[in-house]
């Protein structure tokens, strides 16, 4: 459950990226989440509901836009998803293909009020 | 982490920019506003602020402190996980033993609670850290930084991290370590490193322990191997027993040749 400690620093940099820009409350947090990240989306937003709780974030909705993990075949420049870091080449087998997207646990934006 | 495959977090820059306008409701979710605007306003307007960072930004940033710090002390420096009871506490505190008189060993245990880890390396004769986590299931890079300033580095070649038993949280967190050391024991099955490809993978180290137990455990060697082989792509392997001690002498050396490399630098 690291979730936790995952979506304690989103609020912190939400709430803190919210003041910056003169802004008093966060209403929506949307995060991009890839499959190999290593967090789960569900205990995200389980954990969210937690950390929230008595911030400027509190109440805020939460959308997770997850991030399907894909590698590209230096060999045959064939794209294809991952599921694991097992990468090899469904078309022409070559093993170790480069990981192009699916590790993210980004803060993509967020909503914020003025007062 | 990864330059092999590529495979290390991508991070978005830090471009805060403003996005949208005042009662800017392109997202369409309900709202009080979307009636005309001829009253007065009960809260203010509101924006989307593009962020694009990470959310593993700070830990990463404090990792990389770290490493410049342990750079700078010449250490070497384990961030050693595997799941509960594969045998970390036994392997490192026989590890510490053996490089008595050759490396100056610390330690940095992490539990989620009791210090019975710590008093059991203390065995070894070395200098021990607990780091208690409570309900955190991993150790982050800022409670490594906290803990090695209770440790004289300056008198020390080899930090060993001993990490919460866990397979999944720490993956994700780097301390600022020299070695990623994954370890999974012969009696927890060959088939670990497919149900936790993103520890295994990002393991620069992995130790096949309890080599005694393999034989009364079924320990499928060959699949084990082969599974390793697939996952963790970019590791040293190392197959030993605490128990008997077999294997552990290749590992010892291991860890001397690489703090050579470190104190050369
Ligand atoms: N037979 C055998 N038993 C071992 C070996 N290494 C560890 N054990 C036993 O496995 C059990 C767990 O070992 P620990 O060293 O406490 O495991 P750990 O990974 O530190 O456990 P946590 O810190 O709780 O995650 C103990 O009963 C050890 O005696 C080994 O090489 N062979
Ligand atoms: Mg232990
Ligand atoms: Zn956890
Ligand atoms: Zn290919």
């Amino acid at each position: 459950m690291h979730e936790v400690s995952i979506m304690a620093e989103a609020v912190r940099m939400a709430t803190e990226a919210a003041r910056k820009s003169g802004a008093v409350r966060v209403t929506c947090l949307k995060l991009r989440v890839g499959t190999l990240s290593g967090a789960v989306p569900d205990a995200m937003r389980f954990a969210w509901d937690v950390v929230c709780q008595g911030t400027e974030a509190e109440g805020a909705r939460l959308e997770i836009e997850p991030v399907t993990a894909a590698c590209r075949c230096e060999a045959c420049r064939t794209e294809f998803d991952c599921a694991d870091f097992i990468n090899e080449c469904p078309r022409c087998g070559t093993p170790g293909a480069r990981l192009l997207r699916g590790r993210e646990l980004d803060i993509a934006s967020i909503e914020t009020q003025d007062h | 982490m990864c330059t092999e495959c590529g495979c290390g977090h991508g991070h978005g820059g830090a471009d805060v920019k403003i996005g949208g306008t005042s009662h800017d409701h392109e997202h369409g979710h309900a709202h009080p506003h979307e009636h005309g605007h001829d009253h007065s306003h009960e809260h203010g307007a509101s924006r989307e602020l593009s962020l694009n960072l990470s959310l593993m930004e700070k830990n990463d940033r404090l990792a990389e402190r770290n490493r410049g710090y342990f750079q700078a002390k010449k250490l070497l420096v384990l961030n050693v996980v595997s799941s509960p009871g594969s045998g970390k506490t036994t392997l490192l505190r026989e590890t510490a033993a053996r490089l008595a008189g050759k490396l100056r060993v610390g330690v940095i245990v992490g539990d989620l609670a009791t210090d019975n880890d710590a008093a059991r390396l203390r065995t070894a004769g070395v200098p021990v850290i607990q780091i208690t986590t409570g309900t955190v299931c991993h150790l982050d890079a800022e409670m490594v930084a906290r803990a090695a300033e209770q440790l004289d580095t300056d008198n020390l070649d080899l930090l060993i991290i001993e990490n919460v038993g866990n397979l999944v949280c720490p993956a994700d967190y780097d301390l600022g370590e020299t070695l990623r050391v994954v370890m999974l024991s012969t009696t927890e099955g060959e088939d670990k490193p497919l149900k936790y490809p993103p520890m295994f993978h990002s393991a620069q180290v992995v130790i096949v322990t309890k080599g005694d137990m393999a034989a009364a455990a079924g320990f499928d060697r060959k699949q084990a191997l082969a599974n390793l082989n697939k996952i963790s792509h970019h590791a040293t392997l190392f197959e030993v027993s605490a128990k008997t001690g077999e294997g552990m002498k290749e590992w010892v050396e291991f860890l001397a040749q690489r703090h050579s490399v470190v104190a050369r630098k």
